[in-house]
């Protein structure tokens, strides 16, 4: 077996230094009636790596893959061109099979990347300041929830209805074990958001509202006004970033007030992987940064009085605190971290607006073109690279029509909402430098096709 | 005649006179210093040239950025130099042996990497229609059936993020699965005080109150003080087996049979799965549910902290309580994925939705990779060695170390020992340090809380028996110098790219983001 080192010359001699009389006795502290005496029931036993290539390769095959075919998903999940030395680099050994950085004298590489991506991530949202990142957007969403009851002592958290459904559902699932207060509602087709009802609904047991931004539906709204009101009520203002390439072209949350904002960082860096791993950012004004979950790198010396990098505040954390943590998460989502961090240095400041820019002209060029298609309505006025139309008739089946046809045309509402007769039509289309006008000039004619 | 030198040092090379001369750059040869982007880069440098794009009308209004970000962007070689840089300064298990108890850090097998990577996984949207992914949701599948019969339980919840996650995920099936039972009340769970951190974070995360149980003095969980405690206001407990101090809970089928019988379930962290998989099913135990951690039984990687993966085995009581989404094969061989739309008729009792998607998909291709590729056969070898290898340790070290569970039978994949006969002033850390020195990651330290000092060793099944005897004599030898009070260790590590790093500093004023120097104040 390829991957185990000992022969069988070995083991006589360690089985010898051990005195066992054979590695079997050494589980002789398995009660015997549960002890396997055979290989495990139904597993084949070992295979090449050609036989096991073929047989991952034979399902692989089976699926339709994005980068071949004309493709418009997003909510929540991005396809974007990630650069050849991304992957190359987060493949590095070094990286790729180090462990936590809990001995830091020889995880500088890790823990410098970690203080860079924080800084990165933090300018980025507007934040004070970042962690090292989170599972991914929808339990980095969750954890701010928590983390405002912790400051507030409130324990209602007000939802807008653009937040991503299955972020909702995450949350409603978790409220309902936690005690938490979490009003959800759906959102509308011709709204143009739900700000003013989010106002309205902050009261003196608010813990937060949650927004998204841009929206579900692609929608983007000025949160000044929300944030002054939740400061009025200190409630603290939650904003959700699910396409951080974004905030290259809109304003950052956190220039608009907002206490904390959380982000999926997929778009950057890490591949659409059919929904994981990816790596959720959290960020936050500095005063609460002791209230936060997850891992922190901060900048020290060491004994020579050199710059060095150290996980710290580790006394919020369950290895010391255990169960008064302010959470219970352990891992971050390290080497997804590192993907975003490089890609986001590539990229700099110039190339993150320079992508934002195209992304945005872009899904505005195919929003005019789709919007010409009879049967089809554009609702959303404002948005940056992904937008929501109105077809004529219900919008699942039409998407799956279009995937007989090769064209991945968005996510239907329908998918999203299933039985909200309100949202059927709805047709969420997002549009990134990788979509070519080709792409939308097929997606367009088959449209017009399937509407006739 | 000397035998050829295999370490390639020659023996009668004399030390150079004098002390090593400072440099001008701070470097030191191959060990390279690396500033940050901050310092490096510019906002005008970027590494990445666009590609041409229809351009529309600008739609973003008022909300139109004015205000620069402040991010600095290198070029390819500049961003490939410096990321190598940093690599560099890492420890790795590609580099040596890593025996960090509990953490499980084996050979990742590059097939693993290769096969994620495959457009047909790496590249399609969770949201695409289901008809255009019925290969992935077959590798969930087929992982999520080769898990159920590795551990002999009913079913599994295939999306936790994480150990941690999964962690959560058995516990909430617990007070689903109580308040079903109109047993809401039961508020108590029992912990060993040698669990894993996450355990009692976790049980109070989702509202429990937590209990500890003492341990005996062979290192196993106190049964009579566990079944004392047992009663109607216990919802359940969490238990490691293999624990935590490398030992084999021998009671946990009798502890399994007094909680259920006391009305609650049983949770079992798995991290420590690897030590038994294929040898025995925690489903025989009588288990309710557990994690088992991708990236330690099944080689995927650690990635410097994640990401994980936490996939939860749960018992035909538990099961029904189960997170969204997950898949089910239908006689045709189409794959259904049950999420909130059909959950009402196939899944009624589900708690919900824990995470948006499907769970960690690039770490299911690499385990099924994995457990394909070493197989029925391959895997009960891999729990034997990586047992074999601990127990090996354990013997050649127990003269130089204190292993005060030495006498409780055999160890599972781990070894404990304590710093029991250090002499004042000397510490588990400084031995932790010395080993750096040597050019070893250091053995999980100061955990378990239930042993003084405690050094927590774990081979796995992928080192060399030369490899393992390496290490013995780096940490007998590092161990002898505490003992013996040699004062250089107490400044170790001296070869490492940092000294010891002042943690107190780094908590009392923490500094998490980098910012340009202030400008210096001007002179009154």
């Amino acid at each position: 077996m390829r991957y185990l080192p000992l022969t069988d010359t070995d083991r006589t001699e360690m089985l010898r230094v051990i005195g066992a009389p054979s590695i079997d006795a050494l589980f002789a502290d398995v009660p015997e009636e549960a002890r396997l005496t055979g290989p495990i029931h139904g597993l084949p036993n070992h295979a090449s790596e050609l036989a096991v290539e073929r047989h991952m390769s034979a399902l692989a095959r089976q699926n339709l893959v994005a980068g071949e075919v004309p493709f418009f998903l997003g909510c929540g999940a991005y396809r974007h061109h990630v650069p050849a030395s991304v992957d190359h680099l987060i493949q590095r050994g070094e990286f790729l099979t180090a462990y936590t950085p809990y001995q830091p004298e020889i995880a500088q590489g890790t823990l410098q990347m970690l203080f860079e991506f924080q800084t990165q991530v933090a300018r980025l949202l507007g934040t004070d300041v970042a962690n090292a990142s989170m599972y991914d957007g929808s339990t980095a969403c969750w954890e701010a929830i928590v983390m405002a009851r912790r400051v507030t002592r409130r324990a209602k958290a007000v939802l807008s209805g653009g937040l991503h459904p299955h972020y909702v559902s995450v949350a409603t699932t978790m409220a309902k074990f936690t005690g938490d207060d979490v009003h959800a509602s759906l959102p509308e087709l011709a709204a143009e958001g739900d700000i003013e009802t989010l106002i309205a609904a902050i009261d003196d047991d608010t813990s937060c509202v949650v927004v998204q931004y841009p929206d579900i539906l692609g929608r983007i709204a000025d949160l000044s006004e929300l944030a002054a009101a939740c400061q009025a009520k200190k409630a603290l203002l939650i904003a959700v970033v699910t396409e951080p390439v974004a905030l290259g072209a809109i304003r950052s949350p956190g220039e608009m007030g907002a206490d904390i904002v959380v982000g999926e960082g997929q778009s950057i860096g890490v591949g659409l992987q059919f929904g994981g791993p990816y790596v959720g950012l959290f960020g936050c004004k500095e005063k609460y940064v002791r209230q936060m979950p997850g891992r922190l790198c901060g900048e020290t010396v060491d004994a020579e009085g050199k710059r060095g990098f150290v996980l710290t505040l580790s006394t919020r954390e369950q290895h010391i605190r255990r169960e008064k943590a302010t959470s219970n998460i352990c891992t971050n989502s390290g080497l997804c971290a590192l993907a975003f961090s490089i890609h986001m240095t590539l990229l700099g400041e110039k190339g993150l607006r320079g992508l934002a820019e195209a992304n945005h002209l872009a899904a505005s060029a195919a929003a005019d073109r789709l919007a010409q298609v009879p049967g089809v309505e554009l609702v959303t006025p404002t948005f940056f690279n992904e937008f929501t139309l109105k077809l004529s008739r219900e919008a699942r089946p039409i998407v799956r029509e279009l995937a007989d046809r090769r064209i991945l045309a968005g996510v239907s509402l329908g998918r999203l909402y299933p039985g909200i007769q309100a949202l059927e039509k709805g047709l969420v289309v997002a549009v990134t430098e990788t979509a070519t006008a080709e792409d939308v000039e097929t997606l367009a004619t088959a449209l017009e096709e399937v509407l006739a | 005649m000397n035998a050829i030198n295999q370490s390639g040092w020659k023996p009668e090379m004399n030390a150079v006179e004098g002390a090593a001369p400072a440099t001008r750059t701070g470097n030191r040869a191959l060990m390279l210093e690396e500033a940050l982007i901050f310092e490096i880069g510019t906002t005008e440098t970027t590494g990445v040239d666009l590609p041409e794009t229809p351009k529309g009308a600008s739609r973003l209004g008022a909300l139109a950025r004015s205000k620069p970000i402040g991010l600095p962007g290198l070029s390819e070689p500049e961003t490939v130099r410096h990321y190598t840089r940093l690599s560099r300064q890492n420890y790795a298990i590609d580099l040596g042996l890593f025996p960090l108890g509990s953490c499980t850090m084996k050979h990742n097998p590059r097939l693993n990497e290769r096969m994620a990577r495959l457009p047909g996984f790496a590249d399609i949207h969770p949201l695409q229609p289901v008809d255009t992914v019925q290969g992935a949701l077959g590798v969930i599948n087929e992982l999520a059936f080769w898990l159920i019969d590795l551990t002999g339980m009913y079913g599994v919840a295939m999306s936790p993020k994480a150990g941690a996650h999964g962690e959560l995920c058995g516990i909430l099936c617990i007070k689903a699965a109580l308040e079903a039972r109109g047993e809401g009340h039961r508020k108590v769970i029992l912990v060993p005080e040698s669990a894993h951190g996450t355990n009692p974070a976790t049980a109070a995360f989702a509202g429990f109150t937590v209990e500890n149980i003492p341990a005996t003095d062979e290192g196993r969980v106190d049964t009579e003080a566990l079944k004392s405690r047992l009663g109607p206001d216990v919802a359940g407990v969490m238990i490691t087996n293999p624990n935590t101090c490398g030992l084999f809970e021998r009671d946990l089928k009798i502890i399994s049979d007094a909680v259920h019988a006391a009305g609650g379930y049983v949770y079992c962290d798995g991290a420590n799965f690897n030590a038994i998989v294929g040898r025995v099913r925690p489903g025989d135990l009588g288990v309710d549910a557990m994690h088992i951690n991708l990236h330690k039984t099944f080689s995927t990687p650690h990635g410097g902290g994640g990401p994980g993966s936490g996939p939860v085995v749960l018992s035909e009581a538990l099961a029904p309580f189960g997170p969204l989404p997950f898949t089910a094969r239908h006689a045709d061989g189409h794959i259904q994925l049950v999420e909130e739309e059909t959950v009402g008729e196939d899944h009624p009792h589900s708690f919900g939705r824990m995470t948006a998607f499907h769970g960690q998909m690039g770490m299911f291709t690499r385990a099924l990779t994995y457990i394909l590729s070493h197989g029925a056969d391959g895997l009960a070898q891999v729990a034997g060695d990586a047992v074999l290898n601990a127990n090996y340790v354990l013997r050649r070290l127990e003269g130089v170390l204190d292993a005060p569970f030495a006498k409780s039978g055999p160890c599972m994949h781990e070894a404990l020992f304590s710093d029991e006969g250090f002499p004042a002033g000397f510490s588990t850390l400084d031995v932790a340090k010395g080993l750096i020195d040597e050019g070893f990651h250091p053995m999980t330290v100061y955990f378990p809380l239930v042993v003084h000092g405690a050094m927590l060793v774990e081979p796995t099944e992928t080192e060399s028996k030369a490899a393992l005897d390496q290490f013995v004599d780096a940490l007998a030898s590092v161990a002898d110098r505490a003992k013996a009070g040699d004062a250089s260790l107490k400044a170790a590590p001296h070869y490492a790219p940092r000294r010891r790093l002042d943690e107190t500093q780094a908590a009392r004023k923490p500094v998490l983001v980098w910012k340009e120097a202030p400008l210096p104040e001007a002179a009154e």
